[in-house]
């Protein structure tokens, strides 16, 4: 399987007689993103969950290179009131971890702060930041991101993108993501897969937008913005009023 | 030392207690509290099939505890109906049919009121070695899936994305819960041994901030209120398995006190007056 983390070939998920999503085949390899992107109910989440064999896809194969450590950010979580979880416990939750690696892994979310404070307590958005350090601080191989970003601020936004890019680079894994973020998914990704019920195009960034039903899906007026972003692209990615860039720059 | 009744009382109820802390943790977490009702209600199909067949009580039950368990997971595979629904059907069947069979195998003398509330005084020393090693077993059997199944709890798809097993953890507790069901019978019941598992853990939720905080102080709180429940019932010449539970109540009560928060929001005062 050489260097692919992991593998969907010509995958489809059955469920009452209907297909959720049909004939998607992608790879993810290290040190790439991949991102899915399409409307509510194209299957972007079944998808994911097919290269997490959570689903076993009903046609067509899902390959996981053996042995690797695999992390999962979930679309939605609600933590029921009945459990007493702090942030640590949470982080701590499917592999136990030093105290110094714990504190590692939510200052780059930023939210070192709150790491004894209970779960339920967090907002939206600093809930997504301990979902993403849990991700962070097992040092996955392979990273699977169901819109990271929901409920996050904008600057929090694109600082977590930011952070999402260093990572790879730090860890060299590869990441799969789902984002409704198209400026960032554009300018941030290796290759873009959008879906609709099956893979629409897929691509790099800059030949996928081009695409005939990439512009039916998503329509036109977005181009000038993305040019904009891709602009920013060439250069480093400025996060305004981050508190952890500041400090690793 | 265990010739003596009350010692055998003391000894079978703080061993329970200890079990029913974590493994009632477990229950109200995942919301399982009809599932714990439901397997003690076919207790009395296990029991039935004990005297007819002049078997061990407490293997009787288990066995059937862990079959209504088995066809419980078939159900939720093979229909479409909601939980609650399959448990009260299960429940409900298996409690009437072991009415029946008691009905037809009307030889059996089988004492009711000890059966549904227990009778902690009339424990033998083959029943504390139920309690103690069985407990143990169970206690040990749940630290081993601690992980899987609290993982499994917070987010099962999670839990299953990153290489844990939680639907095999899940199988295990319910056997888990099977057989403290079925080790109970003789001390609590099979009416009051939910309440045995819910109670101490409800109360404890009030107490704690994490997950293994919660788990000790339910154990704790369920034994301080077997030793309180069976003096209680000394003294006054109450049913012991009732007193036991209406103690628990009486600690869940206290825990709704905001005792906590009081002391809280004064040591917040004084800091903020440090500032």
């Amino acid at each position: 399987m050489n260097n692919n983390l992991v593998e969907l070939n010509n995958c489809g998920v059955l469920r009452n007689h209907k297909w959720l999503v049909r004939g998607v085949s992608l790879k993810v390899s290290q040190g790439e993103i991949v991102t899915l992107i399409g409307p509510n109910g194209s299957g972007k989440s079944t998808t994911a969950k097919m290269s997490l064999d959570i689903l076993k896809p009903d046609e067509g194969t899902n390959n996981i290179k053996k042995g690797i450590r695999i992390s999962y950010v979930p679309q939605k979580i609600s933590i029921d009131w009945s459990l007493p979880l702090r942030a640590i416990d949470f982080v701590n939750l499917v592999k136990k971890h030093k105290t110094s690696e714990i504190n590692d892994a939510l200052s780059i979310t930023g939210i070192k702060h709150l790491i004894y404070e209970d779960v339920r307590n967090l907002s939206g958005g600093e809930f997504q930041r301990l979902l993403m350090a849990r991700a962070i601080a097992k040092e996955p191989h392979f990273l699977v991101l169901d819109e990271p970003v929901q409920g996050v601020d904008y600057p929090g936004e694109i600082a977590l993108y930011k952070t999402i890019q260093e990572i790879v680079k730090k860890i060299n894994c590869g990441i799969l993501l789902i984002s409704h973020n198209l400026h960032v998914v554009m300018s941030q990704t290796d290759y873009v897969i959008c879906l609709n019920g099956h893979v629409c195009c897929s691509g790099a960034p800059n030949t996928v937008i081009k695409e005939p039903e990439y512009i039916k899906l998503f329509g036109k007026n977005i181009d000038p913005t993305l040019a904009f972003y891709q602009h920013h692209h060439d250069h480093e990615h400025l996060p305004d009023g981050s508190i952890d860039d500041s400090k690793k720059d | 030392m265990f010739d003596d009744f009350i010692v055998r009382a003391f000894a079978a109820g703080i061993g329970l207690a200890f079990i029913t802390g974590p493994l009632g943790c477990f229950i109200v977490w995942r919301r399982l509290s009809y599932f714990g009702d439901t397997i003690a209600h076919s207790a009395l199909l296990g029991v039935v099939i004990a005297y007819a067949l002049d078997f061990n009580l407490i293997i009787a039950v288990f066995v059937v505890s862990c079959l209504l368990a088995l066809s419980l997971l078939f159900l939720q595979r093979r229909t479409n109906l909601p939980d609650d629904a399959l448990l009260g059907l299960l429940a409900h069947s298996v409690l009437a049919i072991g009415l029946v069979l008691l009905g037809i195998l009307s030889f059996i003398r089988i004492d009711l009121m000890g059966l549904l509330f227990g009778d902690i005084l009339s424990v033998n020393v083959t029943d504390l070695l139920f309690v103690w090693i069985g407990g143990g077993i169970v206690l040990i059997v749940l630290i081993l899936i601690w992980r899987p199944l609290f993982a499994g709890t917070v987010n099962l798809e999670l839990a299953k994305a990153e290489g844990l097993n939680p639907d095999l953890a899940n199988a295990i507790f319910t056997l888990l819960i099977a057989s403290v069901i079925a080790i109970s019978i003789k001390i609590v019941g099979i009416l009051l041994i939910t309440g045995l598992l819910i109670i101490p853990a409800s109360a404890s939720r009030n107490l704690s901030s994490t997950p293994i905080q919660m788990a000790i102080i339910s154990s704790i709180i369920g034994v301080a209120s077997v030793v309180l429940g069976i003096q209680t019932s000394m003294i006054w010449n109450t049913p012991t398995g009732p007193t036991i539970l209406t103690i628990t109540l009486g600690v869940f009560i206290l825990t709704l006190l905001p005792l906590k928060k009081l002391l809280i929001s004064k040591k917040k005062i004084k800091l903020s007056d440090k500032r």
